[in-house]
């Protein structure tokens, strides 16, 4: 072991205060300066912190973000979800391997770079889109992707890639990113005009209890999309007996076709840790975490720097608006390429610096959430709420919306469509006027809430927007009268397969066997029977797995089923001889032909 | 159907130990009903090698290794009304399905050129067409034909066996009491 490993293991965990449950800063910390964390690494941190070098290799193994061997100094990471692929990310991936002669998953002979897939990152209203290291790059297209490769060739530094600067905050000499808001409608609680401050203000003048009646009487909930009432997760975590109490804020916005978090956090950060500080007041917490998704570490930065502004202006720290009792103050702790940290209580885990597994619930985050005290997670969107309930009352609030949902809701909306972007709509509107907005009104099937969410057929297009018809945390992709529904959630089953933790049977397994009959169904090699086996195996794993990932997994699987019944009958036979079609024999003993040197005689007879 | 009326039961072990037809033989002095249930026909119980006709019932042990596992399985098919996977191996592979993260080329050489008790100076691997052919990978029966019920187990219990059995000679739906379907 080299002596220059063991002092900057020391010298990071030293900056993290040697703190074990600060194990994901430390090992984000060392990948970037070591480039990977290898055994000894492990071994290293292992003997600092006090604890098991499996403990270090588990964290390491778990995050995408993470690698355990060598790679480039740069990584590119292209998103390969569907929605980029609709707008030619295999093109796309085809230049960068190309230009770089080697496949995804390899680095280059000269360790300069990497080259790797990534789920959903976040701009499928503008992809297809990848990371170079944290900076993001937008509406590839293969000669983008030759003149990505030739430019790091020539200069090895991926911020000098962005050459054009989006719109709004993403032009801030912060974040200076190439990518765009494209807000498209302002809708009045989310994107309207704010006092900064005043919110804080008018909640530190009424009591903690009057503060969470307001949240309440507005009927607020959680726009994540669980919607669970954000006023009754408060009360719990207000009564509930353990010292100290946490506001954390969930920002990994992971689930496929959601980047409305990102605009939010780009334009409108203030609203964000307002609501944060009126919920610390609320419960009673002196500390919130902001949990952003690796993917976003482009926008750190800047939200340190809103944070540091915050504090100086007495928003933020030590007595807050001069209020010697209450002190709240946020630390931001960066993912690294997870999606089950979206679920929260996984997202809790990840926070205590551990790999990113669920745990069991209950006892639910507000009784026991981070180091098992009560704790508050709510999403960045509900947040940003709270601050606009406070500044103008709930009787405003709950003006707008519906009935039993009452406000505005944030949508992403991508895919096949001529306006894709961000949308504040009022709850309750029909799917047909969203598609209008948007310019969608072709379309053949709408995803509505992401990957794990549910396949709309055109006959339904009437339904609305809402926690008792159609819930969504934001995400609409619009899928054109050419798109194969099946091949759609065929992707989507891939998705859940690569990000399951893998700790439960159902999840791990089940998903897996649902692609692979959905594929052999698209193949023209299903049966009637099929289908049954389907239904039967998705109903299985939504029933049996452990947490929300697989809870909705096989969701794809069970709306497709029930909104497109004609597409699957139409490509499954009827068997009669009781053979299996897809399996095929002359297929499986091929390489035993070859290394044998023989040919079979039952395969070909 | 025999000629003495008696339905026709077949049985085959394809890649698996034969642990499930010993636990077939479990069922002990049972074994004597069940002669007077049923006449045995294509089995290593009683050695007929083909099939002499239309089965009721199949029981299938182990998962299909190689094309000779498949023919068979085929065969049993065709000849069968219903089509038991008896144990873990015809149900998922199992033991055998171990090699199925290995390339199949590991396989051979590790049996017929590099295993420690393996002599072969010509480091050819055989081609006798008597040596059937392995498959790319192990694969569980219900992904080649059509599988009417399953017996868990490695192996299933003779109780659960003979209940399974019974109940289907009976014309009874087979429902199995979790007793006898854990295994833990």
């Amino acid at each position: 072991m080299s002596a220059s490993l063991e002092a900057t293991t020391r010298e990071v965990c030293a900056a993290c205060g040697r703190d074990r449950t600060r194990l994901m800063d430390i090992v984000r910390t060392l990948q970037e300066r070591l480039g990977y964390i290898g055994g000894d690494t492990a071994a290293a941190l292992a003997r600092e912190l006090g604890i098991h070098r499996v403990e270090v290799e588990s964290m390491v193994s778990f995050y995408a973000f993470l690698s355990h061997r060598p790679q480039g100094r740069i990584v590119i990471r292209l998103c390969n979800d569907y929605l980029d692929r609709m707008l030619g990310a295999d093109e796309v991936a085809a230049a960068f391997e190309a230009e770089l002669g080697i496949r995804f998953g390899q680095t280059t002979p000269d360790g300069a770079i990497t080259l790797q897939h990534v789920p959903c990152i976040g701009m499928c209203d503008q992809g297809p889109a990848a990371l170079v290291n944290d900076v993001v790059v937008t509406e590839l297209s293969s000669d983008a992707a030759r003149r990505i490769v030739r430019e790091l060739r020539k200069h090895g530094d991926p911020a000098r890639l962005v050459t054009r600067l989006g719109d709004g905050n993403n032009a801030h000499p912060l974040v200076r990113a190439m990518v765009n808001n494209n807000i498209r409608r302002r809708g009045p609680v989310i994107f309207s005009p704010m006092v900064r401050g005043e919110a804080i203000r008018k909640a530190l003048a009424i009591t903690p209890a009057e503060v969470i009646r307001a949240v309440k009487t507005a009927r607020l909930r959680g726009r994540g999309g669980a919607g669970f009432p954000t006023g009754m997760k408060w009360e719990f975590a207000r009564a509930a007996a353990g010292e100290p109490k946490y506001v954390v804020c969930n920002a990994d916005e992971g689930e496929p076709g959601t980047f409305k978090d990102r605009v939010i956090l780009t334009e409108l950060p203030d609203r964000v840790f307002a609501g944060m500080t009126i919920a610390g007041y609320a419960i009673g917490a002196a500390e919130g975490v902001l949990y952003l998704r690796g993917e976003y570490a482009y926008l750190r930065k800047y939200l340190e720097d809103v944070l540091a502004r915050r504090r100086a202006d007495g928003l933020l720290g030590q007595q807050i608006c001069g209020r010697s009792d209450f002190s709240f103050d946020i630390r931001i702790q960066m993912g690294a390429g997870a999606y089950v940290c979206g679920e929260e209580t996984a997202l809790l885990s990840s926070c205590e610096g551990l790999r990113g597994d669920p745990k069991n619930r209950p006892p639910f985050p507000a009784q026991k959430g981070l180091f098992g005290r009560p704790t508050v997670v709510n999403n960045v969107e509900t947040l940003a709420c709270v601050t606009k309930i406070l500044e103008e009352g709930p009787a405003t609030f709950c003006e707008l919306g519906s009935q039993g949902s009452p406000g505005t809701k944030v949508l992403s909306i991508s895919g096949d469509c001529r306006s894709p972007g961000v949308f504040e709509v009022p709850f309750g509107i029909k799917l047909s006027e969203v598609l209008a907005l948007a310019g969608g009104e072709d379309a053949l099937a709408v995803q509505v809430g992401g990957a794990s969410g549910q396949m709309v057929a055109r006959e339904e297009f009437d339904r609305t927007i809402c926690y008792d018809d159609l819930a969504t945390g934001g995400s609409i992709m619009v899928f054109g009268p050419d798109r194969n529904v099946l091949e759609i959630a065929e992707s989507f089953l891939d998705f859940f397969i690569e990000e399951s933790c893998g700790y439960c049977t159902p999840c791990r397994v089940g998903n897996v066997l649902l692609k692979e009959r959905l594929h052999r169904i698209n193949a023209g090699q299903g049966e009637s029977a099929d289908l049954d086996y389907l239904q039967d195996l998705a109903q299985t794993v939504k029933t049996m797995s452990r947490c929300g990932l697989g809870q909705t997994s096989a969701n794809p699987v069970l709306t497709t089923l029930k909104n497109f019944r004609v597409t699957y009958n139409a490509l499954v036979r009827k068997r009669t001889n009781g053979l299996v079609p897809a399996f095929d024999l002359a297929a499986a003993v091929g390489a035993a032909e070859a290394l044998v040197g023989r040919k079979s005689e039952h395969a070909h007879a | 159907m025999s000629q003495n009326g008696k339905p026709k039961v077949a049985t085959t072990s394809l890649a698996g130990c034969f642990g499930c037809h010993m636990s077939l033989l479990d069922i002990d002095d049972r074994i004597l009903k069940l002669v007077e249930l049923v006449d045995f026909d294509k089995s290593p119980v009683d050695d007929i090698k083909e099939f002499t006709g239309r089965c009721a019932v199949g029981l299938i042990e182990g998962g299909c290794c190689n094309e000779e596992n498949v023919r068979v399985l085929r065969d049993f098919r065709a000849h069968c009304d219903i089509l038991i996977a008896v144990g873990d191996c015809a149900t998922m592979g199992g033991i055998p399905a171990l090699r199925n993260n290995i390339p199949l080329q590991e396989c051979y050489d590790e049996a017929y050129r590099n295993g420690p008790t393996v002599y072969n100076p010509s480091g050819r691997i055989p081609d006798d067409p008597e040596l059937p052919l392995l498959l790319n990978r192990v694969y569980p029966i219900q992904e080649v034909v059509k599988i009417d019920y399953f017996l868990p187990g490695c192996p299933p219990p003779a109780d659960t066996l003979w209940a399974a059995l019974t109940a289907l000679l009976g014309n009874q739906p087979v429902q199995l009491p979790y007793g006898l379907l854990k295994y833990d």
